[in-house]
């Protein structure tokens, strides 16, 4: 089998109220993805659509979207894994590029979180878990991460000042980034400022300056063979590594509280397979979408030591000049957060990077880049590792 | 022909419950005698919190009911400032988690319990409890 590579990325801008349908907002992002690539809908052979469902009010919309996009009568495929859909949705186009059944796929993300009412999302909110044993405790998100935040903040000494230090960097790069819902800095001082609203309680010890912005968005990877990669670009970008995992839903059934076991068993299998170690890394995107979670991936990578990531934020050493700039496009923290888009941004911010192309947030001269992707509250893992 | 009559016991299950069928709808009986029941493969020994009926490493359904006892140390918690449709009036309230050794229980501090005194690594025990709508849950509370 030869390589399998990427040769177009897209998104949408990432929006709150999206003033338009879902379909309209998927061909935002495939039709970026698609002039990148300079394709037509004829050379692709089976489109993926990635989304977490309880959001989308159409039923099975990878049909209705093969037919907006002009991608019939080729097959598609609806893929869900929360929040690491589009990752996910990436391991199968590689699966069926490997397999000699396609030789050019689509993955299409999307999320329009305003496509329902406040109410019905908080309704949703509380079967993202368990339903059957967790859910009738009231639980949510933010409360989940927040354990995790604690158990670190206990086992490792971490502390709201660092998770803070986090939060600040992510707006550093969402001021920069004009695909970015959230573009305002945010300051240290934010988060002990009763008036600010950054410093308002969520679920302790997490605050609302803690926690990544809800938006609508999509997001298109365009992936080929390397036959066609090579005919087709200059510049192709090489899939090196993939690892996936998932772990128990309930708490009750895991056995790590202060990192994520599902990016660690990813990134093992992902390092693995690209035959690299955590040091040949050279830019990262990681799964941010609560301050802990890129503090746990910096550890569950092997960035940084386990208890040894708050020492990484603390020296800037994960800012854009630092030995491992992570989230450097703003991270879900400030870019934004559209579930099922989320994956698929981020293997574009790193598809940029390598290619040299990223504008003002553009690292020096990286060769090879990480995404980690994760799936409602670590319950799904991806790991993608990207090579010139 | 006579409707077929459900056992959706476990509707009585939470402040706001989402599931009615289950095969270990027993555990509602035991909250009402005051009891936070698991289980256990009779073939293997595994136990289970929360119960299940099924083990996935026999592949049977050969399970006994034991009491969770004793205290458990308390992994982590987060208290909540803002609640899930349905769980307002509770607010404000903490989701816990107990590690008991053999298994962990995933609940709730009782209200009960003073913020300043909980610590991840103490010691608590579960107790059953019963919520001002009518429903039952079960929390966790200082040693008695």
């Amino acid at each position: 089998m030869g390589k399998i590579g990427i040769i177009g990325v897209g998104q949408s801008a990432f929006v709150r109220g999206y003033p338009g349908s879902v379909r309209e907002l998927a061909f935002e992002g495939f039709r970026d993805a698609m002039q990148d690539a300079g394709i037509t809908t004829k050379d692709i052979g089976a489109s993926v659509v990635c989304s977490a469902p309880e959001y989308d009010k159409q039923r099975s919309p990878a049909g209705v979207f093969a037919e907006y996009l002009g991608l019939t009568p080729q097959p598609t495929f609806y893929v869900e894994s929360l929040c690491s859909s589009s990752s996910m949705g990436l391991r199968l186009a590689y699966s069926l590029i490997a397999a000699g059944l396609h030789d050019m796929v689509a993955v299409i993300g999307f999320q329009k979180m305003s496509e329902i009412t406040s109410a019905e999302s908080q309704e949703r909110m509380g079967r993202g878990a368990d339903i059957q044993w967790e859910s009738p405790f009231g639980t949510m998100m933010p409360a989940y991460y927040a354990m995790y935040a604690r158990n670190h903040m206990a086992t490792y000494g971490t502390t709201g000042e660092d998770l803070a230090l986090i939060r600040v960097k992510s707006a550093t790069y969402g001021q920069i980034n004009e695909k970015a819902v959230y573009r305002k800095a945010v300051t240290f001082e934010m988060f002990s400022d009763p008036e600010s609203p950054m410093s308002g309680p969520v679920a302790s010890p997490l605050r609302v300056g803690d926690c990544c912005a809800n938006a609508d968005g999509s997001s298109c990877m365009i992936v080929a063979s390397e036959e066609k990669a090579k005919a087709l670009t200059d510049k192709p970008i090489w899939i090196l590594g993939l690892g996936a995992a998932s772990t128990a839903v309930n708490l009750a059934g895991r056995d790590v509280f202060n990192g994520l076991s599902v990016g660690i068993e990813a990134g093992k299998q992902a390092y693995e397979m690209a035959g690299i170690t955590p040091k040949d890394i050279d830019v990262a995107e990681v799964h941010d979408c609560f301050t802990i979670a890129e503090m746990m991936a910096y550890e569950n990578l092997g960035f940084a030591k386990p208890g040894e990531g708050k020492d990484l934020i603390r020296s800037k050493e994960t800012y854009k000049e630092g030995s491992i700039p992570v989230n450097v496009d703003g991270g879900l923290l400030s870019k934004g957060h559209p579930i099922g888009a989320t994956g698929g941004s981020q293997i574009r911010t790193i598809v940029l990077q390598l290619r040299g192309e990223a504008g003002d947030m553009q690292v020096k001269d990286p060769e090879i880049g990480l995404v980690h992707n994760i799936g409602g509250v670590g319950l799904y893992g991806n790991v993608t590792i990207l090579g010139r | 022909m006579a409707k077929k009559e459900i056992d959706a016991r476990f509707l009585k299950f939470g402040t706001v419950p989402f599931t009615g069928t289950t095969k270990v709808n027993d555990f509602i009986d035991y909250l009402g005698q005051g009891k936070v029941m698991g289980t256990r493969c009779k073939d293997c020994g595994l136990m289970f919190f929360p119960p299940r009926a099924d083990c996935y490493q026999c592949l049977a359904s050969n399970v006994e009911w034991f009491e969770v006892s004793g205290t458990g140390k308390l992994v982590s918690y987060s208290k909540l400032e803002y609640a899930p449709q349905g769980f307002g009036d509770d607010l404000p309230y903490a989701i816990a988690l107990l590690d008991y050794g053999d298994y962990k229980v995933f609940g709730r501090i009782a209200s009960s319990v003073p913020e300043d005194q909980i610590e991840v690594g103490m010691d608590m025990e579960t107790v059953v409890n019963e919520l001002p709508n009518g429903q039952v849950n079960y929390v966790f509370q200082l040693p008695s």
